[in-house]
């Protein structure tokens, strides 16, 4: 019998990264036109949308894993948060890479016009940016070596996923139902962290003077 | 209101005998001999079918040398919020789009006024096909060898008087057909209108068919516009309604979001849609690397150019 430790280095953390990689292989097997997956007419604008959805679902599911850690105790899932916020960054650059390659077709005057004068695209662009620290500190080396810098730091995600709600709004022309679900979506997870913390600030002012600790929530 | 005979606009038209024996043929599939022989009336009348193959000339001069996208692309890639707003939904859900029976309104600015049958309204046009490029606004585009006729031809048979300054076309506004209609993300119904001699350019077409056959009704049946030097969104579909006015009309995406659709809406490489550049077009149907400059009016300069001269088109947009 596996124990906890095993179960999520052996079983669940390779489920789920073969669960995100799905939708790379899906859509690379569509780009090359593999086991007759079809991308549809607009294939570039299926693989823009499709990575840029993707990226943003892992965004929220990062954002998940606290909530249902501390309502259902499974407090191990915090193992699964990093790699689950890497593949969130993997869609994003994939998302961006579309875009300048296929999209724009390396036409980085283009791309460097649209960043500047489109506001939906400079903050998606904002977006991307802002999770490179992010990315590049999610190694246990950098963790240990900022210490509590590292929570401060990636706290950005509040904000990366805010702008990226905001982007995919932005980019709708008309039908603003998903975007809306996605941006209602994020307020609760993020509303749930307020109160949290709100009730963390009441507890240590009445019980005055243990200050807690400030926990990336 | 009851129709105004329509005979008496244009008199002198026969069916061409090819139509006639296909719908012919239709009815004594469906019927069998006998009664298909007890319908002379509905058989002389039958003029364009209600599906299949139409009968056509090919007009080389109104049409581009480029490959079309293939009928897969053209009818199952649609902008027709009416059936839903993803791209997809059109092909999947316009099957509650009864076309038959049609009737389309004709009023306003004009001498001859009245409901008429689509049978009526289609029966005097000789049915042509034109290859056009199509451009929408979102910066993608397909060729299109459409099948139909000069709104021109049309307009002239309801007389229109001095005070039509604009023709106002209206899509058909029943959700329980077009489930998109439930929800309010147009100000239903899709109107949308162009300028008296636009509408009276050759070019612009009132349009039945695509690859021969009968428009499928997510392209728009059973009669849509096409105006191949402006975007896609100007191209009404199902429409019940011709309006002569003398004040430039409401159209629905002017009415959504001004800023961004005009009621002219030509093709602009120079005028940026605000939220993406209008300067090049992904076509459709070229695999992954398909971006091309867009051309100014979409490569009908030549022929629309006149229209708009001393106009300011970064205003009139």
């Amino acid at each position: 019998m596996l124990n906890v430790e095993q179960r999520y280095r052996f079983l669940y953390k390779p489920s789920v990264f073969i669960l995100c990689l799905i939708p790379a292989l899906w859509l690379t097997a569509g780009a090359v036109g593999w086991g007759g997956v079809d991308l549809g007419p607009d294939p570039v604008a299926h693989l823009l949308h499709s990575c840029g959805k993707t990226a943003l679902n892992l965004v929220l599911i990062t954002l998940l894993v606290t909530p249902v850690r501390r309502i259902s105790g499974l407090t191990h899932l915090l193992r699964l948060r990093r790699m689950l916020g890497l593949f969130a960054f993997f869609y994003v650059v994939l998302h961006f890479c579309v875009y300048v390659v296929l999209d724009q077709e390396m036409n980085l005057a283009g791309v460097v016009k649209d960043v500047a004068k489109r506001p939906y695209i400079t903050i998606g662009f904002a977006a991307l940016l802002m999770l490179i620290p992010l990315a590049i500190t999610s190694t246990n080396r950098m963790m240990r070596r900022l210490g509590r810098r590292w929570q401060k730091l990636h706290r950005l995600i509040y904000v990366i996923a805010i702008l990226g709600v905001w982007h995919y709004y932005w980019q709708v022309k008309r039908d603003v139902r998903e975007p809306l679900i996605y941006a209602g979506m994020l307020a609760v997870l993020l509303g749930y962290r307020l109160v949290v913390r709100r009730r963390a600030k009441r507890a240590a002012t009445s019980t005055s003077g243990s200050a807690t600790a400030p926990e990336r929530t | 209101m009851r129709k105004t005979d329509p005979s008496r606009i244009r008199p002198s038209e026969i069916t061409p005998r090819s139509v006639f024996m296909d719908r012919r043929s239709v009815l004594q599939g469906v019927a069998g001999l006998g009664l298909a022989s007890l319908l002379p009336a509905a058989d002389a009348q039958a003029d364009v079918p209600a599906a299949g193959k139409l009968s056509y000339t090919h007009n080389a001069r109104y049409s581009v040398s480029e490959t079309p996208n293939s009928l897969a692309d053209i009818t199952s890639y649609n902008n027709f919020y009416e059936f839903g707003t993803d791209k997809s939904d059109p092909k999947e859900n316009a099957g509650t789009l009864k076309t038959r029976p049609w009737s389309i309104k004709v009023d306003g600015e004009a001498e001859v006024k009245g409901t008429f049958t689509i049978e009526d309204i289609l029966k005097p046009h000789p049915l042509e096909e034109r290859i056009y490029r199509f451009r929408c606004v979102e910066a993608w585009s397909m060729v299109v060898p459409w099948v139909g006729f000069p709104l021109a031809d049309l307009i002239k048979r309801f007389r229109p008087t001095s005070k039509a300054k604009y023709v106002e076309l209206t899509t058909l506004n029943d959700p329980r057909q077009m489930p998109g209609e439930r929800l309010p993300i147009l100000d239903w119904p899709y109107v949308e209108g162009l300028r008296m001699d636009e509408a009276m350019h050759p070019l612009t077409l009132m349009v039945v068919g695509v690859y021969g056959e009968v428009l499928p009704n997510q392209n728009g049946a059973p009669l849509r516009l096409i105006v191949p030097w402006k975007y896609g969104f100007k191209g009404v579909k199902s429409i019940v309604r011709i309006r002569f006015t003398e004040i430039q009309p409401k159209t629905a995406w002017n009415i959504a979001a001004p800023q961004e659709y005009g009621f002219y809406a030509n093709v602009n490489p120079h005028h940026d849609h605000p939220r993406w550049s209008q300067a090049s077009e992904r076509r459709l149907g070229h695999g992954l690397f398909s971006r091309q400059p867009t051309l100014m009016f979409n490569g009908y300069e030549s022929e629309v150019a006149s229209l708009y001269s001393g106009m300011n088109l970064d205003r009139f947009y």
